[in-house]
């Protein structure tokens, strides 16, 4: 297989575009979608600070590679989430990625912090783990960067990832949380960080070719926390559909965005609607729709218990 | 030829040669989902791998519970960050 751009051998076929290209053509590919992401999303320019959590995954290292490869003024954000080996395992990629490149890495200890790692937390508080490893990284992620002041929170949210979480909302509908399943998200109140998706214009195998293409040392073990978890089987569906009708899975995610933006002419808008119902967290000062947040309210009951 | 795999890691022998799709064809795995590696170079579906050839299948696939899309909602506890701006 041949490049469609230049001819040259073919490292990766992408079906949903109709075309293939070679390492040099690839990497390129990726620059253009990632800036058209943030240029059609309007989600930051380079005068902005940039913060990207990052996990030691393809995804946040992709980011974190093409955001600086493109002189935005970027740093990194690590939550070890004390889960053994892999957590180690994942650390130590990001410092080996962040050092050579002058990053600026901010680290967050579960362990330290929250007094425990997140497996014993959810335990005690008797969650589902994933749950609560979401709350804390959102949670963190976003205080982050408003301490720091940092005007823009990345991750690494790609088309995939969309597209199971879409479906997985659409199969429940949860419509709640359609609204927020855009991929730029307003700062809306004050102690609120924009958070941006740059990646949301590329697929999994799109990303993971342009990490191995330009030997960007991920840590490829799965935490052992997934293991079974329904947004799997979600991609796996996806999938399967991508691969007998290619362009599934962007005509079902972007189709959703475009429906999204004609209905929102008709709607207050998300700033509008967060200002109406957020206020500070009564403990923490974390913009919150009720008394305390739910990040407080959790390590409260892992204290009591 | 030698065939490495992770989640778990293992490693298997298939005869070469063998086109690249016909070898995901045959262990029932779909395109969209792995990646195919020889040496340190990507190969595409219709490379042909030989019997003397050495490479690994790499899942694309990561994630775990991601954001709000559980099939049990979680009253009381779905967490104000989360709606807010859902993230993970």
């Amino acid at each position: 297989m041949r490049c469609r751009k230049c001819s040259h051998k073919a490292v990766l076929a992408i079906p949903r575009h109709n075309t293939a290209f070679c390492q040099s053509c690839l990497t390129d590919f990726v620059f253009r979608q990632i800036e058209r992401a943030i240029h059609e999303e309007k989600m930051f320019t380079k005068t902005d600070r940039v913060l990207v959590a990052v996990s030691g995954g393809k995804d946040s290292l992709t980011l974190l590679d093409v955001l600086h490869r493109l002189g935005y003024a970027t740093a990194a954000l690590y939550v070890n989430l004390g889960i053994g080996e892999y957590s180690r395992a994942s650390k130590s990629k990001v410092e080996q990625f962040t050092e050579p490149r002058g990053i600026t890495l901010h680290v967050h200890e579960v362990q330290e912090n929250e007094g425990a790692g997140i497996n014993e937390l959810s335990a005690l508080i008797r969650r589902p783990t994933c749950s609560t490893c979401g709350t804390i990284k959102r949670y963190h992620f976003n205080r982050t960067a408003v301490e720091h002041d940092y005007t823009i929170l990345a991750t690494g949210h790609n088309l995939d990832d969309e597209a199971a979480r879409l479906l997985g909302n659409v199969l429940h509908w949860q419509t709640d949380y359609l609204e927020k399943q855009g991929p730029s998200l307003p700062d809306s109140v004050e102690g609120f960080a924009k958070k941006v998706k740059p990646l949301y214009r590329l697929s999994e195998r799109e990303i993971a070719a342009y990490a191995i293409v330009n030997r960007l040392d991920y840590i490829v073990e799965e935490c052992p926390n997934s293991k079974g978890a329904k947004m799997l089987l979600y991609k796996e569906t996806l999938n399967r559909l991508e691969n007998e009708s290619p362009g599934t899975k962007q005509m079902f995610y972007w189709g959703f965005l475009a429906k999204q933006k004609l209905e929102s002419a008709n709607r207050p808008s998300m700033a509008e609607s967060d200002q109406a119902i957020l206020r500070p967290c009564s403990k923490c000062s974390q913009p919150t729709t009720s008394g305390i947040c739910g990040y407080c309210r959790m390590m409260a009951r892992a204290q009591t218990v | 030829m030698k065939i490495l795999f992770n989640h778990p890691v293992r490693e298997v022998n298939i005869p070469g040669p063998k086109r690249v799709q016909d070898l995901l064809k045959e262990l029932d795995l779909i395109p969209e989902s792995v990646l195919v590696i020889r040496g340190d170079d990507l190969v595409t579906e219709d490379d042909t791998l030989r019997d003397e050839d050495c490479v690994e299948i790499r899942p694309v696939i990561s994630g775990g519970a991601g954001e709000k899309a559980s099939s049990r909602p979680e009253p009381g506890w779905a967490g104000e960050m989360g709606i807010i701006h859902a993230l993970s």
